[in-house]
């Protein structure tokens, strides 16, 4: 066996292991460099895994839990490879200032893309296959035996010609002195027994007794509350306000401004401070955009549909000929509006700065962004600066790109050197700055032959780049090429049909409102253009939708595969009961295949009842099939509210929504019943949190045509008037 | 200062009269499993019970809660986490975050407590509280279950 000597890894803090989840407090405590927790009782084997003498293990998570279940799918990767016992696994998340100072031994911290589990499969598995050769090693050294005579199973080490035993526990702390095994091999997933498995999560039993610690919960010793309040309009700033109105009010202890838009208060408690926040004569300079609104944005988006100039994204054939030649041609706009994520955690976090150190607790998809975000904040260099990440009430996206709340902590925090301060935004803050969906429109032109075969399909989006403002470093010759999300030509979001003339492209126009990626991001408004589209050319061309469907999609036989299981389970082949209307939608998104089928009613062109939707999903490999039900389950809550109610609307340059009497979300009385099928089918790994939510909005859209012969094509279903009932 | 009965102690809180209860056990009491998340009763993650019903505890001044009314939170629930709710709860992993959960779990036992067999119309009704992850279908499933195991 070949070896590389890891000398870095005996520095690690092993104590902090010592606080199970890195939850309790022991894990907040170092202030500087106490002593670690129990040091000499956990023993790191490797960067993965850490074991105590009673063969509890602790596996390192870096990815960010936050409803979706991905630190359960780690822990279950890494365990496999170990042969751990699965009832005594519990987990940790490593800080990202460890990471740095570690050579990013744990890798990337990002948890967005749905890529947190398709990302980091491999390296974590090699992690826990590795972790198991030096506790092997460490115990054939023991038995001056062969490592090659031992087995392991559930921490168990078995030396087979003796039938000796010993236990993960006994053997940690030599296997942690050996050097890292060079190279390991993976187990196939077909032989998997905790992987690909529905075990239950490991999250569960704080989030039912209120003892799960979130960002908004932390109490340090000595901690001040900050509430904020940034300039309405976006683009604005902050002119000047008067301390003296409220400097007395109970609890204050300062007022500060927050960079050139904000201004926060600090009091003992969140609900003075906010109060006082409420107080706060303040005026602003709304500057640029005081004037802007969703009238005008749609205004010029529609002149984008039309415009001469746009970024192609994917071309074949000729388009030109192919609608020219058209037996029938189809054409029809869409409309997909802003829309806020709404955590039901709203933005948050904790601060504590010196002019040495500066530490930040909070909800976070991404360690390494907040760590970029605090030390950018605090003036020092990230090596004097660290995060500790709580599991999220919510991220969605909100908590990837964007640290505008750990800047704002952190800013705050600067102004009372020593003393911890906790930032809390109120939910009217945090609707009205987000990062939202962008706004887009589409038009649709599609050439039908005499058989009402598709020859041509014609896409033009008109609005909003995320990667323009958020990462403009990425964009291609002045080009977002990730506005053509399920319109690509091959990649993650392929687009799923055969199609020989075709042109998609992108007029960009973009309003003063942030974007940002928002669950499902582009896939969201695009398969609703795509799918919905689809039907009106199956309608046209006379043709039944799923039939219409398959032949497009005979090149492509994952998504058939989907598209036939939902068709299927939903006896597509026999009428649906009278005044029930089914509808299909089908894509590829996060490297994951996905198709639904809804059924709804609509009575007195009012009231909706989405009856059932069935939904599948390949998604290559299942690590947790239960975890991906759920999130298959959740997504369609999430992308369901965003087709009956989400929108953000601009009026004098803000949004108009402050709260959730205005900004409605799907209850579980509208809840349809959602049966799931997870199909995978080998030999990839797809995305799980994100891709279904894209074929939510479309199958409901065309389940309401087949049912009312009434197309919608303006997102959200309220403003025409539809109510779920 | 104003006297209240929480989870079953007797605690006086040096607060201004119309801090809303929320608050009060969150940063007076510590007890942290009661949520904000709208703070105009609209979401029910802050939901806790005060004399056997459900109140949304951010848009209640405390100088309004009747003397000796009895205030119990999602520590108090059950002296183990063995409500039959939060069992059911674990059993089919209905938390996704978890932040709406304890609102959810505190309005599901109330529910419970008057309607030991409530039919999916009245889960409708009496459920109204915000899940943004969207476990409305597994917490349908989970009163069903909780609800099957009452004697
Ligand atoms: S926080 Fe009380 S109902 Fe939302
Ligand atoms: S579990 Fe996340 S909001 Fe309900």
């Amino acid at each position: 066996m070949t070896h590389t000597h890891d000398i870095t890894r005996r520095n690690f803090i092993v104590g902090t292991a010592a606080a199970g989840a890195g939850l309790t407090l022991g894990f907040y405590a170092p202030l500087g460099g106490t002593a670690p927790l129990a040091a000499e009782q956990a023993h790191e084997v490797n960067a993965w895994v850490v074991v105590k003498p009673d063969d509890t293990v602790v596996i390192r998570i870096a990815r960010s839990e936050m409803g979706q279940g991905t630190l359960t799918g780690l822990a279950q990767l890494v365990a496999e490879e170990l042969e751990c016992d699965w009832s005594k696994v519990t987990t940790e998340y490593p800080t990202p200032g460890q990471n740095l100072a570690r050579g990013r031994v744990w890798g990337s911290f990002f948890t967005t893309g749905s890529r947190g589990i398709r990302g980091s499969h491999e390296y974590v598995r090699q992690g826990g296959a590795a972790a198991r050769q030096l506790l092997i090693e460490a115990a054939a050294i023991r038995w001056k035996a062969e490592p090659a005579e031992c087995q392991t199973a559930a921490s168990v080490i078995t030396h087979v010609p003796t039938g000796r035993t010993t236990t993960y526990g006994a053997v940690a702390g030599e296997a942690a002195d050996l050097a890292a095994p060079f190279d390991v091999a993976l187990k196939d997933p077909k032989d998997w027994k905790i992987a690909g498995k529905p075990l239950p999560r490991l999250d569960t039993a704080d989030k039912v007794t209120g003892k799960q610690v979130y960002g908004t919960d932390i109490n340090l010793p000595g901690m001040l509350n900050a509430a904020i309040k940034a300039c309405p309009v976006f683009g604005g700033t902050l002119k000047n306000y008067d301390e003296a109105k409220v400097s007395r009010m109970p609890g204050v202890r300062k007022i500060v401004p927050v960079g050139d838009d904000a201004v926060a208060v600090v009091a003992d408690t969140w609900w003075r401070a906010q109060k006082a926040l409420d107080a706060l004569p303040v005026t602003w300079d709304f500057g640029p955009n005081a004037k802007a609104s969703s009238t005008d944005s749609a205004q010029t988006l529609r002149q984008g549909l039309e415009a001469k100039d746009a970024y192609i994204g994917n071309r074949a054939g000729d388009i030109d000929a192919a609608l020219a030649n058209a037996a029938t041609r189809v054409e029809a706009d869409y409309a997909y509006p802003h829309q806020a994520h709404a955590t039901m955690e709203p933005m948050n976090a904790t601060a504590l700065w010196t002019k040495n150190k500066c530490e930040v607790w909070c909800p976070t998809q991404s360690g390494e962004a907040a760590l970029a975000a605090t030390a950018r904040a605090a003036g020092l260099p990230r090596s004097r600066c660290d995060v500790y990440k709580l599991h999220l009430g919510g991220g969605f996206g909100r908590r990837g790109a964007f640290h505008d709340f750990v800047e704002q902590a952190v800013t705050i925090a600067k102004e009372l050197p020593g003393t911890p301060v906790k930032l809390i935004w109120s939910r009217e803050e945090d609707m009205t700055h987000d990062h939202y969906h962008p706004l887009t429109q589409a038009r649709l032109v599609g050439a039908l032959d005499e058989n009402g075969d598709l020859t041509g399909l014609r896409v033009r989006i008109s609005g909003q780049s995320i990667i323009a403002s958020v990462m403009p470093g990425r964009m291609s010759s002045g080009a977002d090429m990730f506005v053509f999300q399920c319109l690509a030509k091959g990649g993650d979001h392929a687009i799923s049909y055969d199609i020989p003339n075709l042109l998609f492209d992108h007029a960009m126009h973009n309003p003063h409102v942030p974007p940002g990626f928002w669950r499902g991001v582009n896939a969201n408004q695009n398969v609703v253009y795509m799918e919905c589209f689809i039907d009106e050319l199956a309608h046209a061309a006379g043709k039944d939708p799923l039939a219409f469907r398959r032949k497009l999609l005979s090149k492509n036989p994952k998504s058939l595969a989907v598209l036939d299981a939902v068709a299927e389970r939903a006896g597509w082949d026999k009428p649906a009961q009278a005044g029930v209307g089914r509808g299909l939608a089908v894509c590829k998104a996060y490297g994951s295949y996905v198709a639904a089928c809804a059924e709804v009613s609509l009575k007195d062109t009012r009231d909706l009842k989405i009856h059932r939707i069935v939904a599948a999903t390949d998604p290559g490999v299942a690590v947790n099939p239960r975890q991906i039900e759920m999130q298959m389950e959740g997504s369609f809550v999430y992308g369901l509210s965003a087709l009956l109610y989400g929108e953000c609307t601009v009026k004098e340059g803000r949004i108009e929504q402050q709260n959730f009497d205005s900004y409605e979300v799907m209850r579980l009385a509208e809840m349809p019943q959602v049966e799931t099928i997870v199909m995978p089918s080998g030999g990839f790994w797809g995305g799980v949190g994100e891709p279904t939510i894209a074929v939510a909005a479309p199958a409901v859209l065309n389940a309401i045509f087949a049912a009312s012969g009434k197309r919608f094509r303006q997102v959200p279903l309220k403003n025409a008037g539809l109510r779920p009932t | 200062m104003v006297k209240l009965n929480v989870n079953g102690e007797a605690v006086d809180l040096d607060v201004e009269e119309d801090t809303p209860l929320l608050w009060a056990l969150r940063e007076h009491l510590d007890l942290t499993g009661t949520k904000y998340g709208c703070g105009i009763a609209q979401c029910g993650a802050c939901a806790v019970h005060i004399d056997g019903e459900v109140v949304l505890s951010c848009a209640l001044p405390i100088d309004s809660i009747p003397k000796g009314a009895k205030i119990v939170t999602i520590e108090g629930l059950s002296p183990k986490g063995d409500h039959p709710i939060q069992k059911a709860w674990v059993e089919l992993d209905v938390p996704q975050c978890g932040y709406c959960q304890p609102g959810i779990i505190m309005t599901a036992a109330a529910l419970l407590a008057k309607n030991p067999k409530p039919s999916d119309a009245e889960i409708d009704e009496a459920i109204t509280n915000i899940c943004r992850c969207g476990t409305y279908a597994r917490i349908r499933q989970g009163i069903h279950r909780a609800a099957g195991r009452r004697v």
